[in-house]
C-alpha cells in the first residue's frame, strides 16, 4: 500500500511534513525513554519497598535528566587495549537500530495536514516487518563489538553470550512474526494494523491463537537482554557485562538504547498482536484516540517488563539455550504449520495438528533420552572440576595400586600386551 | 517497476535515482576493498557488513525490497555474526601474521580470477540482458505486496525443485557439521588431538590393569587385565577409563591435570 503522502508528487510541504514526522518521533521517543527510566526505577522501588529517586524535580521525575547531564560531563575513558574505532562505533551501532525500528511502527491513523493525507508513522515500507527483523538482527553488532573492542575479558564473555542469545531467540521471534503475516496477508506494518481492525477479536493475538504472541514476548525479552534473560550483564560473574569498559556518554548511549529497545519492542508487540492504534474512538478529536490507544497498550507492556524484572530471577545459561532451541523454536514452527493448515481447510487443520503433536512427542522423547544420557555420563565421569580432580586423584591411586600389583605379577602376566609396550 | 514508497519520485526524476545508486555503489565498493585490505579480521567482517548494506540499498532501488530485507537478515544478521563469533571465540583477532603466505600462488590466482570476473561483468553489462530484461523469475512488477507474492509463487512453482534441493543441501550441511563436531563423551578414542595433549585412556588403564585396554575392547580387556592383576575391580577400571576420557575432552583448562595424567602413564610404561 503506497504512502498517501507521496501520492501527488513531492513538494516542499511534503518534505517538510516528512521531516516533522521524523523529528517528532525522535523527540517523543527520547522523552518516553527518559520517563521510562524514571518509571522503572520508581516501580521497582515500590515493589522492593523503597522510595526510589525523589530529589530531582517533583517525585524525582527529572532524575534521568540529571543522570544524563552527569554522564555527559564525566570523563570519557578509552581502555589502552581497546580497538579505538570500533570501541567508539559500537554505541552508535546499538542506538541507531533502536531508533530506526520505531520508524515503521504505526502510532496512529491517517490524518490530514495542509491537504496532505499523512500516515502517523515515519515510513511504511512494503516489507516493514522484515525491516524490523533486519534491524533487530543488526543490533546484535553493537553489543558484540562493544564487548570485543574493549580488549578485556569480561566484556568479551558478555558479548559472546549476548550474540549467542540474540541469534538463538531471533529464529523463534521471526517464526512468530510469520504467523501474524500469515493471518494478515501483508508485510507492511500499516497493513498488519489495518487487517486487525475494527474488532478486538481480529487482533493478532486471537487470530494467531495466543501462542505466537507468547513466543514473541519471550523471545523479545531475550532479544532485549532484559531480565530474566540478562545474562549479558550478569553482574555477579561478568562485573558488568559487555559495557564494563564504557563510561561517560558512551555508556549513556548503551543505557538509552536498552530502554529504547524496550519501548520499541512493546510498540511492536502492540502492532503485531494488539491491533496497534485500534480501539473505540469518539466523535471529537478523531485523530487523538488511536494515538492514545497505542500509547496505552504500549504502556501496559512497558509496565509488565518492569514487573517481570522485579519478579523473576535470572536464568542459567544452559537453561536459556534450552528454552530457546528446544522449546520455543519447535513450538513456533509447529504452531506456524497449524495456522497454515487452518487457513487452508478444517481437514488440514486437524491433520497438521495431529502431525505436529506427534512430532512434538517424538522430539520431547528424543530430548529426554539425550538428557538422561548426559546425566548418566555426568554421573560416571564426574560433575564439575572438583569432581574431576577427585576422580584424577582416585585414578592415580588406582594406578599406584596396580603398579604394585603388576610388579608383583609381572612374571606371571608377561604375555599381556600392556606389559610388552 | 516504480516502488510503493517513492512512486512519484522515481517517475518524475532520475537524479535521486542516480544519486542513490552512486552512494550505494561507493559504499559497496569501499566496503569490498576494506574486506580485502584490512589487517584485522574483525574490521574485514565489519567492512563486509558495509558492502552488504550497500547492496541492500541497490536492491531496494531495483524495487526488490524483500531481497534487500532478506539480505540484511540472513547475511548481515546471521552469517557475519557467525564470522565474528568464530573470530572472537578462536581469538585469531590478535597477532595474525599476514606476511607469511602459506600458498604463494593464491595471490596471483586471486588477482587473475578477480580480473576475469570483472571483465565478465563489464562484458555482460554492455549487452542487453543483465539489467533485468532477461530476469528468469519473471517481472517483479506491481506495488508492494506483489513483490513478495511473485517471488513466493515462482519459488514454490517453477523453481520448486532447485529450491528443495537447496534446502536439502543445507540440511545435509547441518547434519554433517553436527556429526563432525560431536565427540561422544567418555570414550577416549574420539578425542580430538588438536584440543590438548593426547592421552590414550587405554594406556592408563593398561598400566592400571596390566592389559591393553585400548578403545573398543577397553572394557573387556580391562576387566581381564584387572582379573590378572587382582588389585583392581572391573568397574573401577571402566570408571578410570571414562574419567581419563573426560579429562581429555575437558581440554585446556585441565592442562596441568592432563600432564599429570600423562606422567602417570609414562611412569607406568617405564615400570612395566
Amino acid at each position: 500500500m503506497p504512502d498517501p503522502l507521496f501520492a501527488h508528487g513531492v513538494g516542499l510541504a511534503v518534505i517538510l511534513i516528512a521531516v516533522v514526522k521524523v523529528v517528532a518521533i525522535f523527540a517523543v521517543l527520547l522523552v518516553t525513554v527518559m520517563m521510562m527510566i524514571w518509571v522503572e526505577r520508581k516501580v521497582i522501588s515500590d515493589m522492593q519497598n523503597r522510595i526510589g529517586p525523589n530529589r530531582a524535580g517533583p517525585f524525582g521525575i527529572l532524575q534521568s535528566l540529571a543522570d544524563g547531564i552527569k554522564l555527559f560531563f564525566k570523563e570519557d575513558l578509552l581502555p589502552e587495549r581497546a580497538d579505538r574505532i570500533i570501541f567508539k562505533l559500537a554505541p552508535y551501532l546499538t542506538l541507531v537500530p533502536a531508533f530506526l525500528i520505531f520508524t515503521v511502527v504505526p502510532v496512529g491513523g491517517i490524518v490530514t495536514i495542509a491537504g496532505h493525507a499523512v500516515e502517523l508513522q515515519v515510513a511504511d515500507p512494503p516489507m516493514g516487518i522484515l525491516f524490523l527483523l533486519a534491524l533487530s538482527s543488526v543490533s546484535v553488532y553493537g553489543t558484540m563489538l562493544a564487548g570485543w573492542s574493549s580488549g578485556s575479558k569480561y566484556p568479551l564473555l558478555g558479548s559472546v553470550r549476548a550474540s549467542a542469545q540474540m541469534i538463538s531467540y531471533e529464529a523463534a521471534m521471526g517464526l512468530s512474526v510469520v504467523a501474524v503475516v500469515l493471518q494478515t496477508h501483508t508485510l507492511s506494518t500499516r497493513g498488519i494494523v489495518l487487517a486487525q481492525a475494527p474488532h478486538f477479536w481480529k487482533w493478532g493475538v486471537f487470530t494467531t491463537g495466543i501462542i505466537p504472541f507468547v513466543i514473541f514476548w519471550i523471545a523479545g525479552t531475550a532479544e532485549l537482554n532484559r531480565p530474566p534473560f540478562d545474562l549479558v550483564e550478569g553482574e555477579q560473574e561478568l562485573v558488568g557485562g559487555f559495557n564494563t569498559e564504557y563510561s561517560s556518554i558512551r555508556f549513556a548511549m548503551f543505557y538509552l538504547a536498552e530502554f529504547m529497545n524496550m519501548v520499541t519492542m512493546s510498540a511492536i508487540m502492540v502492532t503485531l498482536f494488539f491491533g496497534g492504534p485500534d480501539g473505540p474512538g469518539f466523535h471529537f478529536l478523531r485523530w487523538l484516540w488511536p494515538i492514545l490507544w497505542f500509547a496505552g497498550k504500549t504502556g501496559v507492556f512497558l509496565y509488565v517488563y518492569v514487573w517481570i524484572r522485579a519478579a523473576l530471577p535470572r536464568l542459567r545459561y544452559d537453561q536459556l539455550m534450552d528454552v530457546g532451541w528446544k522449546t520455543l523454536i519447535p513450538l513456533s514452527l509447529g504452531w506456524l504449520l497449524v495456522i497454515a493448515g487452518a487457513d487452508l481447510h478444517v481437514g488440514w487443520l486437524f491433520g497438521v495438528l495431529g502431525g505436529v503433536i506427534l512430532a512434538g512427542l517424538v522430539l520431547s522423547q528424543a530430548l529426554n533420552v539425550s538428557r538422561r544420557r548426559r546425566e548418566l555420563e555426568a554421573e560416571t565421569a564426574g560433575r564439575g572440576r572438583v569432581t574431576r580432580v577427585a576422580e584424577q586423584i582416585r585414578l592415580r591411586a588406582l594406578a599406584a595400586a596396580s603398579t604394585a600389583a603388576s610388579a608383583s605379577s609381572s612374571s606371571a602376566a608377561s604375555t599381556d600386551e600392556g606389559g610388552e609396550r | 517497476m516504480h516502488g510503493a514508497l517513492a512512486g512519484g519520485l522515481l517517475a518524475t526524476a532520475t537524479v535521486p535515482d542516480a544519486l542513490t545508486f552512486a552512494v550505494a555503489a561507493i559504499i559497496s565498493v569501499v566496503g569490498a576493498l576494506g574486506v580485502v585490505l584490512s589487517r584485522n579480521p574483525v574490521h574485514s567482517a565489519l567492512m563486509l557488513i558495509m558492502t552488504l548494506f550497500g547492496v541492500a540499498v541497490l536492491f531496494v532501488e531495483e524495487d526488490a525490497q524483500f531481497l534487500a530485507a532478506v539480505q540484511v537478515i540472513v547475511y548481515a544478521g546471521a552469517i557475519v555474526v557467525l564470522f565474528l563469533f568464530v573470530i572472537m571465540l578462536l581469538g585469531v583477532d590478535r597477532n595474525e601474521s599476514i606476511a607469511a603466505e602459506p600458498m604463494p600462488a593464491q595471490r596471483w590466482l586471486a588477482v587473475a580470477l578477480g580480473v576475469l570476473g570483472l571483465a565478465e561483468v563489464i562484458l555482460l553489462a554492455r549487452g542487453k540482458w543483465p539489467t533485468g530484461a532477461h530476469t528468469v523469475a519473471g517481472p517483479l512488477h506491481g506495488t508492494g505486496q506483489a513483490n513478495v507474492a511473485v517471488l513466493g509463487r515462482s519459488v514454490f512453482t517453477s523453481y520448486l525443485l532447485p529450491f528443495e534441493i537447496t534446502s536439502a543441501l543445507l540440511v545435509i550441511a547441518v547434519i554433517g557439521a553436527v556429526v563432525l563436531a560431536r565427540r561422544p563423551r567418555g570414550s577416549g578414542e574420539d578425542v580430538d588431538p588438536s584440543i590438548g595433549p593426547r592421552v590414550d585412556s587405554g594406556e592408563i588403564v593398561a598400566g592400571g590393569g596390566g592389559s591393553a585396554g585400548r578403545g573398543g575392547a577397553g572394557a573387556g580387556a580391562g576387566s581381564a587385565g584387572a582379573g590378572s592383576a587382582g588389585a583392581v575391580s572391573p568397574e573401577q577400571s571402566i570408571q578410570a577409563e571414562r574419567a581419563a576420557g573426560e579429562l581429555v575432552t575437558a581440554g585446556e583448562p585441565f592442562g596441568a591435570v592432563l600432564k599429570e595424567a600423562e606422567g602417570v602413564s609414562i611412569v607406568q610404561r617405564r615400570e612395566s
